[in-house]
C-alpha cells in the first residue's frame, strides 16, 4: 500500500551569479571604510614590511595610513603641487614621490621634510620607484624622458629619450637592478637595460599606455591602457600573449593578488575586474562610486584599497574566520545536540527484540487538504499570506496539482469578492514571470470563463481584472519588442559565420 | 544420424493473471489463478510460484476448488474441457471433454455442475453435469441451458446459497435487470430508471440470507431483498463509489461486503449496518476481482495492473502478487537494462517496470512521475514516454509526457542515477520542458571509456539537443544543456551514436545529417530520397563504418561513412531495424501481407546471415536483443547469431482478437543450434506429429492414468515390452523410434524451459519408415501433452527399455 505522494514543489534554478569559488573569497570583505582625501586619487603604494601601512597620493600631499587606522599614522605635505605617485623602497624606510612642479622628492618615512630633491626634469614627474639595489630611482616624466638618480649623491645617472609622448607609468625588476621598463602615452612599452643607453625591447600596445605589472616570475609583463589590457612574454622577446577587453572605459590600474593567482584591473568605468591567470577570463567583479584612479591590495589580500576620482578612499578589510562563521550562526539557537540523538545512539543487545515504529509522514497542510480531496481548502492553504509573498512555486504548484487533477476550476469556483481579490493580485504579480506563466495562464483563463457573468457587479475585482489587462498588453509588446531583437540577432550571427565552401568536384 | 536445427518463436511467459478472479485455498495457503493457458499456483505468504498447471491448449476461463475436495482443483477453458488438477503436486488428475465445439468464453463451477456460458451468437448459461466416473478423460454429455441471452461479463452472474438446486442470477442482456431462476422459471427484477446510468456491472449473493447485492456503474450499490415473495422485493442503496463498481463480494459468514472499483480503494460495508463502513485506499489502481478465503481470513483483490494483493482481515497488505503489467501500449521502446539484464517497458502509469526474463517475473516498478495519481476516468495523466540507458548502465533518462485538452503538452526529462547502497536508480535531474514539442528519439553515447556521458534528445519542434554531466565541482553533478542543433528548421526523427562515440547522425526527413559531438560540427549529410527515414542504426564492432537507415519508401539503406556514399540499399518494407550491441548483427524485420518476415544480417555482407519467413502474424512495433546470461558455442552459420543474445520482439495486438481475452504479446525468438541438414522445418513438423501405435490398450491406459495411481515401474514395463511386440512386425523399430522421439520431445521442452538445448537430436533417417509414420492416424495434441507429461513424472524405466 503506497502512501500518499506529496505535491511536489518545483524547485528554481537561483538566477543570477552562479556561486563559485572566487565569488566566496572576494566577497568575504567587510563594508568598506571611506576616506575623504582633497583631492583625486592617483596611487596607493603598500609598505613592504609589517605592518604593511600605505601611502596615499592625492593632489598635494601623501598621507600614510596603518593598517586598520582611519586617521593617516602621517602626512608628507611639502609639495609646491599635486604630488605623484608616492613609493616606499623595498625596505619600508625611504619613500619617493614626484610633482607637478617637476621636482622628484626623497623623504624618510619617520621625518617630515624631504631628505633629497632631484631637480632635472622640465615637466611634470608621475613615475618614480626604487631599483632593487634599493640605491637609485626611476622616474618618468611629461617631458618624454625617464631618468636614472643616484640616492647618495642626489645626481642625475642616466637619461633616456626614446618615447614621444609623456611617460605615464614604469615598473622596475625586483629581480635584476638594471632593468625598468617605462609605458608612455606614446603607445609603446620600453624595456630598459641600465647598462646600455638604449631600450632593449619595445612593445606596442595600441593604446596610451596607463598602467604596468610585472609578474613576480618577472616572465610576463601586463599593460593597460585604452580599454585593453595586455600580457606580455618577456622571455620570448615581448610577444603579445592575451589581449583582454573586459572595461568599456579606460583601464586605469593593475594589481595582483598576493598569490599571483589572481589580477585585478581597476578603471574609470568603476569597476574592478578579477582574472584568473591561467585562463584569462573574468572570475568575478567589484563595484565602486566612482572612476577608479589606483588600486592597491595588501599582502595576504588582508585589505583592497581603491583611490577614486571624487577623492574618496575606499578600504576593504578582510573578514576575519570568526566574523565570517558569525553570520551563518546568526540564525535562531537550535536544541542542543544531546536533544537530537536521544535514544538514537543505543545499540540493541543481542536478545533484544526489536518493534519498528511506524515512519510517520509529514505532510504540509495543503497536502493533508489534497489528500482528503478537500480542493478548495488546499487552494486556500496555499493563497495564504506568508506562502503567496514568501514562496509563490508552493502557491502555483498547488494550482497546478489542481489542474492536473482536473478540479482547478472547483477550486476556484463560487469564491467572495475579497477572496477573488486577493488571488487576482497574485496573478498581476506572478503571471509574467517566466516560471509561473505557463501554469496561471490557464488558471486566469478559468477564472475569467468562471466568474465572467459577475464581472462589473464589484468595483474591486474590476479595477483588478482592468490591472491584469493593462499587464497583459504590456507583456505582449515587450514580447514583439524581444522577438524583433532575436531576430535581428540572428542575422548578425547568420552573417558572421564562416561559409562552408562545399567541394562540387 | 541425421541432426536437425531451426529457429523457433517461443511464448514466453508474461500472461495476464487478472483475467479471472483468483482463488484461495481453504487453509488460506495457496492462491490458484488463471494465467493465459496456464493456472498458476501461488504461496499467499511467500508470493512465489509453487506450481504451474499446464494442460490447456488455449485461454483458461475459470479455477474453482472442488466442494468435495479441498485439494482439488477444476479448470475450464477455451478450449472446451474442463481439468481436476491436484494442486498440491501439480498433477493433472482429470480431463472432461465437452463436445461443444463452440468456444466456451467464461465457466462457472459449482459443485460437480459446471455452469457455463457458451458463445454460439449470444451468450447462454449451460449446466453441464459432469458424470462420476474412473476414467481419465471423460466426455460430458448431460447439457441443460438454463438461462439464455445472459451477459458476457462474468462478475455479472453470482450464485446463491442452496445445496440442491442453487438459484442462479444473471443480468439479462438488457442492462439492469436480474433475472433469477427458481425450480422452474427465471424471475425479473427490473431496476431500469429513467436516464440514470444504472447499468448493472456485478453481481453477489448473500451466502446466508435471501439478498442479492448489485453493483452498478453511476457507483450505486443496491441490496435487493425479499425477492422471493412475488415482485414485492425491496432494495437499498448504497453510495460510496464515484465510479462503476466493478466487484463485489460478502465474506464467507455473510457479515461484510466487500467493494472495489476504479478508485482502487476496497470498501468493506457492514452487513445490516450500511452506515458503517472501513475503507483500504491506495491499493495502486482499479480493482477489477475481489476474492475472499473460505475461513474469511484473507482477502484478494486483482487490479487492473496485472497485480494480486493479497489482505489480511482488510487491515494490512501481506503480499502483492504482480505480472508483467501491459499497459495501453507500449509507448517506450523495449529496452534492455545493462546491470540487472531486465527487459524495461513502461508499465503502471508513470511507472516503469523491470522485467526479468529469466525468471518471467517482474522485479520492480519504479516511479518514474513520483506525482499522487488520481484514479478517475478521462484524466490526463503523466505517461512514461521514452526511456534510455547508457552502455554500463550507471545512467537512466526517462522522458514523461502528458497532454492537457486545449493546453500545451508537459514534458520532462529525468536523469537517474544508479545508486550502489539501494541498488536501484535515484533522481538525479528534472528537466522541465526540455524541448518545446514530442522528443521523437533519445540515446546516450555510447562511448566506451565511461567518463563522460552524453545523452542526445530529438524533438519535433525542429531542435535536437545534447545533455552533458558538467565536470566543474562547483555546480554539483546535475546535467545541463551542452547544445542545441537544427537543421533547416526540419524536425529531426531519429538519432543515432556511433558505437564509439564519435559520431551523431540525426535524421530530418530525407536527409541524415552526420555531426562531431567533440566540436558541434556537422560533418556530413547523406540522403536516399524522396521519403523520409524511419530508422537509424549504426554497425558495431567491425561494421561500424556503415550507417544503415530505413526510409518510408520501402527502402534499406547502407552508407559507408569512410566514403560518405551510399554502398548498397534494397527495397524492401522494413517496418523496424537494430543492431546486436555485442555482434555485427542486425535485424530487419519486414512487414508483407499480414505476416512478419525477419533477416538478420551484417552490414558489411550482402547475403543475410538468417532469414526468417512468417516469424508470427501481424506487424512487430517493438524488439530488443537481450544479452544472454552465457555465451552459446555454436558452429554453424544459421543460428550464430543467437550464440550471444536473444531477440525479443512484440506484435500488435491483432485486431479480431478479443479484448477480453488479450493474448500476452511476448514470443521469443529461440534459437537451436543443431546442424543444418537437407530437411527443411516442414519435414520436422511432420515427425513431431508422429503417432504412436494407437491400438496398444496398455499404452492407452499408461497414458491415461496419473502417475501416483500406477503400478510399480518392473510390473509395468513387463506389460508395456508386451504390448509392444504384439504389434506389427516393425512395431518395435517404430516404437523404439516413438521412444526416441518422445525422448526429443521431451528434451524440446526442457529447452523451452532453459530457452536453449545443446544435445543434437535425433530423427528418423530412412524414407520408407517415414512414410509409414505418416500413414499411422495422429494422436491428438492432448494426448501427446499427455504423453510427455507422464514421461516427464519417470522415466527412468522407459530409459531401461531403451537400453535393454
Amino acid at each position: 500500500m503506497a502512501s500518499f505522494k506529496p505535491t511536489k514543489i518545483q524547485v528554481y534554478p537561483k538566477l543570477g551569479e552562479k556561486v563559485t569559488q572566487d565569488t566566496l573569497y572576494w566577497k568575504n570583505y567587510k563594508a568598506p571604510v571611506q576616506i575623504k582625501e582633497f583631492g583625486a586619487i592617483t596611487s596607493i603604494d603598500f609598505s613592504p614590511v609589517a605592518p604593511h601601512n600605505f601611502a596615499v597620493t592625492a593632489f598635494t600631499r601623501i598621507h600614510i595610513y596603518g593598517p586598520f587606522s582611519q586617521e593617516p599614522v602621517k602626512t608628507l605635505t611639502r609639495f609646491k603641487d599635486t604630488a605623484y605617485c608616492g613609493r616606499f623602497r623595498s625596505d619600508g624606510q625611504l619613500l619617493v614621490a614626484g610633482c607637478e612642479d617637476s621636482v622628484v622628492r626623497l623623504f624618510d618615512v619617520s621625518g617630515k621634510a624631504a631628505l633629497r630633491m632631484f631637480r632635472g626634469h622640465t615637466k611634470a614627474v608621475h613615475v618614480t620607484d626604487f631599483t632593487s639595489d634599493r640605491y637609485q630611482i626611476l622616474t618618468g616624466s611629461d617631458d618624454y624622458t625617464c631618468r636614472l638618480w643616484d640616492i647618495p649623491n642626489a645626481t642625475e645617472l642616466n637619461s633616456y629619450r626614446e618615447h614621444t609622448d609623456y611617460v605615464r607609468c614604469g615598473v622596475t625588476s625586483k629581480l635584476n637592478r638594471d632593468l625598468f621598463i617605462t609605458g608612455s602615452y606614446d603607445h609603446t612599452l620600453k624595456l630598459f637595460d641600465a647598462r646600455a643607453d638604449k631600450s632593449v625591447m619595445t612593445m606596442d600596445h595600441g593604446q596610451p599606455v596607463e598602467s604596468l605589472l610585472l609578474y613576480p616570475s618577472e616572465g610576463l609583463l601586463v599593460s593597460a591602457g585604452g580599454r585593453h589590457v595586455k600580457v606580455w612574454d618577456l622571455l620570448k622577446g615581448g610577444q603579445p600573449l592575451v589581449s583582454m577587453k573586459n572595461h568599456h572605459k579606460t583601464v586605469t590600474c593593475l594589481c595582483l593578488s598576493s598569490n599571483g593567482q589572481r589580477l585585478l584591473s581597476a578603471s574609470l568605468d568603476r569597476h574592478v575586474k578579477v582574472y584568473n591567470t591561467t585562463n584569462y577570463k573574468v572570475v568575478h567583479n567589484f563595484d565602486y562610486a566612482a572612476s577608479i584612479l589606483s588600486l592597491a591590495l595588501a599582502p595576504n589580500d588582508e585589505s583592497i584599497v581603491a583611490g577614486m576620482t571624487n577623492s574618496i578612499l575606499s578600504i576593504k578589510h578582510r573578514k576575519s574566520p570568526e566574523e565570517s562563521a558569525e553570520v551563518s550562526g546568526q540564525q535562531r539557537r537550535t536544541p542542543s545536540y544531546r536533544v537530537f540523538v536521544k535514544g538514537k545512539n543505543y545499540a540493541p543487545k543481542q536478545d533484544d527484540y526489536l518493534v519498528s515504529k511506524p515512519v510517520k509522514q509529514h505532510l504540509a497542510k495543503y497536502d493533508k487538504q489534497l489528500r482528503t480531496f478537500n480542493v478548495s481548502n488546499s487552494l486556500d492553504t496555499a493563497l495564504a499570506t506568508w506562502t503567496r509573498l514568501r514562496k509563490p512555486e508552493i502557491t502555483v504548484a498547488v494550482i497546478k496539482e489542481l489542474d492536473r487533477r482536473g478540479t482547478l476550476k472547483n477550486a476556484l469556483a463560487g469564491r467572495d469578492e475579497q477572496w477573488l481579490a486577493r488571488l487576482l493580485n497574485f496573478l498581476i504579480g506572478n503571471l509574467v514571470d517566466p516560471r509561473f506563466a505557463a501554469v496561471l495562464a490557464p488558471a486566469a483563463e478559468m477564472i475569467l470563463d468562471v466568474y465572467r457573468r459577475v464581472v462589473g457587479q464589484s468595483p474591486l475585482v474590476d479595477r483588478q481584472l482592468l490591472r491584469l489587462q493593462e499587464l497583459l498588453e504590456r507583456e505582449i509588446d515587450y514580447q514583439q519588442d524581444l522577438l524583433e531583437v532575436l531576430g535581428m540577432l540572428d542575422t548578425l550571427f547568420a552573417s558572421s559565420l564562416p561559409r562552408l565552401e562545399v567541394d562540387l568536384s | 544420424m541425421v541432426e536437425h536445427g531451426d529457429i523457433r518463436v517461443v511464448h514466453r511467459g508474461g500472461s495476464k493473471i487478472n483475467s479471472r478472479e483468483p482463488v484461495v485455498t481453504n487453509d488460506s495457503r495457496f492462491l490458484l489463478c488463471a494465467s493465459g493457458e496456464r493456472v498458476k499456483v501461488f504461496s499467499t505468504s511467500t508470493e512465489e510460484c509453487v506450481h504451474d498447471l499446464r494442460g490447456h491448449t488455449d485461454l483458461v476461463t475459470g479455477v474453482l476448488l472442488r466442494p468435495t475436495n479441498h485439494l482439488q482443483v477444476y479448470s475450464c477453458s477455451v478450449d472446451g474441457t474442463v481439468r481436476l488438477w491436484d494442486f498440491t503436486d501439480g498433477i493433472l488428475i482429470k480431463v472432461q471433454l465437452d463436445y461443444c465445439s463452440v468456444c466456451v468464453t467464461c465457466s462457472w463451477l459449482m459443485f460437480d455442475i459446471v455452469c457455463m456460458c457458451v458463445c454460439a451468437e449470444l451468450f447462454q448459461l449451460v449446466a453441464v453435469h459432469l458424470p462420476q466416473s474412473g476414467d481419465q478423460l471423460v466426455e460430458a454429455q448431460e447439457l441443460s441451458a438454463v438461462l439464455s441471452n445472459v451477459s458476457s461479463n462474468p462478475a455479472a452472474t453470482g450464485f446463491g446459497r442452496g445445496v440442491r438446486a442453487p438459484p442462479l442470477r444473471s443480468p439479462n442482456a438488457p442492462p439492469g435487470a436480474i433475472t433469477y431462476p427458481k425450480t422452474d422459471s427465471p424471475h425479473l427484477l427490473t431496476t431500469q430508471r429513467k436516464g440514470g446510468k444504472n447499468t448493472l456491472m456485478c453481481i453477489a449473493c448473500h451466502p446466508k440470507d435471501d439478498c442479492i447485492a448489485t453493483g452498478h456503474e453511476d457507483g450505486k450499490i443496491r441490496l435487493w431483498r425479499n425477492f422471493n415473495h412475488k415482485k414485492e422485493y425491496t432494495y437499498t442503496t448504497l453510495h460510496w463509489h464515484h465510479n462503476a463498481v466493478s466487484s463485489l463480494r460478502f465474506t464467507p459468514e455473510g457479515t461484510n461486503l466487500l467493494s472495489g472499483g476504479l478508485e482502487s480503494v476496497l470498501v468493506q460495508w457492514r452487513y445490516n449496518q450500511e452506515s458503517e463502513r472501513d475503507f483500504l485506499p491506495r491499493l495502486g489502481s482499479a480493482i477489477t476481482h475481489i476474492a475472499v478465503s473460505p475461513d474469511g481470513t484473507l482477502f484478494c483483490t486483482s487490479h487492473s495492473d496485472n497485480k494480486i494483493t493479497i489482505i489480511q482481515s482488510c487491515v494490512k497488505v501481506s503480499a502483492v502478487i504482480q505480472g508483467l503489467v501491459n499497459g495501453e501500449s507500449v509507448r517506450t521502446d523495449l529496452m534492455v537494462d545493462p546491470r540487472s539484464k531486465s527487459l524495461v517497458l513502461n508499465g503502471k502509469p508513470g511507472h516503469l517496470q523491470f522485467y526479468s526474463l529469466q525468471r518471467d517475473k517482474l522485479l520492480y516498478n519504479l516511479d518514474i512521475v513520483q506525482q499522487e495519481y488520481i484514479h478517475e476516468l478521462g484524466l490526463q495523466q503523466f505517461e512514461v514516454v521514452k526511456v534510455a540507458f547508457d552502455a554500463p548502465g550507471n545512467w537512466m533518462a526517462t522522458v514523461e509526457e502528458r497532454k492537457p485538452k486545449a493546453a500545451e503538452p508537459e514534458i520532462n526529462l529525468k536523469l537517474w542515477a544508479f545508486d550502489e547502497q539501494t541498488q536501484s536508480f535515484v533522481l538525479n535531474t528534472t528537466v522541465s520542458a526540455p524541448h518545446e514539442a514530442q522528443i521523437t528519439s533519445m540515446c546516450f553515447s555510447q562511448a566506451a571509456d565511461g567518463q563522460t556521458s552524453m545523452l542526445v534528445s530529438a524533438s519535433e519542434d525542429g531542435h535536437f539537443k545534447a545533455w552533458q554531466l558538467p565536470r566543474s565541482a562547483y555546480e554539483g553533478p546535475s546535467w545541463s544543456c551542452d547544445f542545441v542543433g537544427d537543421y533547416r528548421g526540419l524536425a529531426p526523427q531519429c538519432c543515432c551514436f556511433s558505437a564509439d562515440g564519435s559520431l551523431l547522425a540525426v535524421s530530418f526527413q530525407e536527409v541524415v545529417t552526420v555531426w562531431s559531438p567533440a566540436s558541434w560540427e556537422l560533418l556530413t549529410t547523406l540522403s536516399q530520397p524522396p521519403k523520409a527515414i524511419r530508422d537509424l542504426c549504426f554497425g558495431r564492432l567491425g561494421c561500424s563504418k556503415y550507417l544503415m537507415g530505413t526510409t518510408a519508401s520501402n527502402l534499406l539503406c547502407c552508407w559507408n561513412l569512410l566514403t560518405c556514399s551510399l554502398e548498397w540499399s534494397t527495397s524492401m518494407d522494413v517496418s523496424l531495424l537494430l543492431s546486436d550491441p555485442l555482434t555485427e548483427n542486425m535485424a530487419a524485420f519486414c512487414c508483407q501481407a499480414e505476416s512478419t518476415d525477419l533477416f538478420v544480417f551484417k552490414p558489411s555482407e550482402p547475403r543475410p546471415v538468417a532469414s526468417l519467413k512468417a516469424v508470427c502474424s501481424g506487424k512487430v512495433t517493438r524488439a530488443v536483443f537481450a544479452p544472454r546470461e552465457e555465451m552459446l558455442e555454436s558452429c554453424e552459420e544459421s543460428s550464430q547469431w543467437l550464440n550471444r543474445s536473444q531477440l525479443y520482439f512484440l506484435t500488435q495486438h491483432m485486431l479480431f482478437i478479443d479484448d477480453s481475452v488479450a493474448m500476452t504479446p511476448f514470443y521469443l525468438l529461440l534459437g537451436k543450434h543443431r546442424k543444418q541438414e537437407n530437411q527443411d522445418s516442414l519435414t520436422r513438423l511432420s515427425a513431431e506429429l508422429m503417432p504412436l501405435p494407437r491400438g496398444s490398450l496398455a499404452i492407452k491406459e499408461l497414458l491415461q492414468s496419473p502417475a501416483h495411481v500406477l503400478p510399480s515401474t518392473s510390473v509395468l514395463c513387463s506389460m508395456f515390452v508386451e504390448s509392444l511386440l504384439v504389434s506389427v512386425a516393425d512395431g518395435s523399430e517404430e516404437s523404439k523410434h516413438a521412444e526416441e522421439e518422445m525422448e526429443s520431445e521431451k528434451e524440446e521442452e526442457d529447452s523451452e524451459g532453459e530457452m536453449e538445448s545443446r544435445t543434437p537430436r535425433p530423427e528418423p533417417a530412412s524414407p520408407g519408415l517415414q512414410s509409414a509414420e505418416s500413414a499411422a492416424p495422429a494422436l491428438t495434441k492432448a494426448q501427446l501433452k499427455e504423453l510427455r507429461r507422464v514421461k516427464k513424472l519417470d522415466h527412468g524405466w522407459l530409459a531401461d527399455l531403451l537400453l535393454s
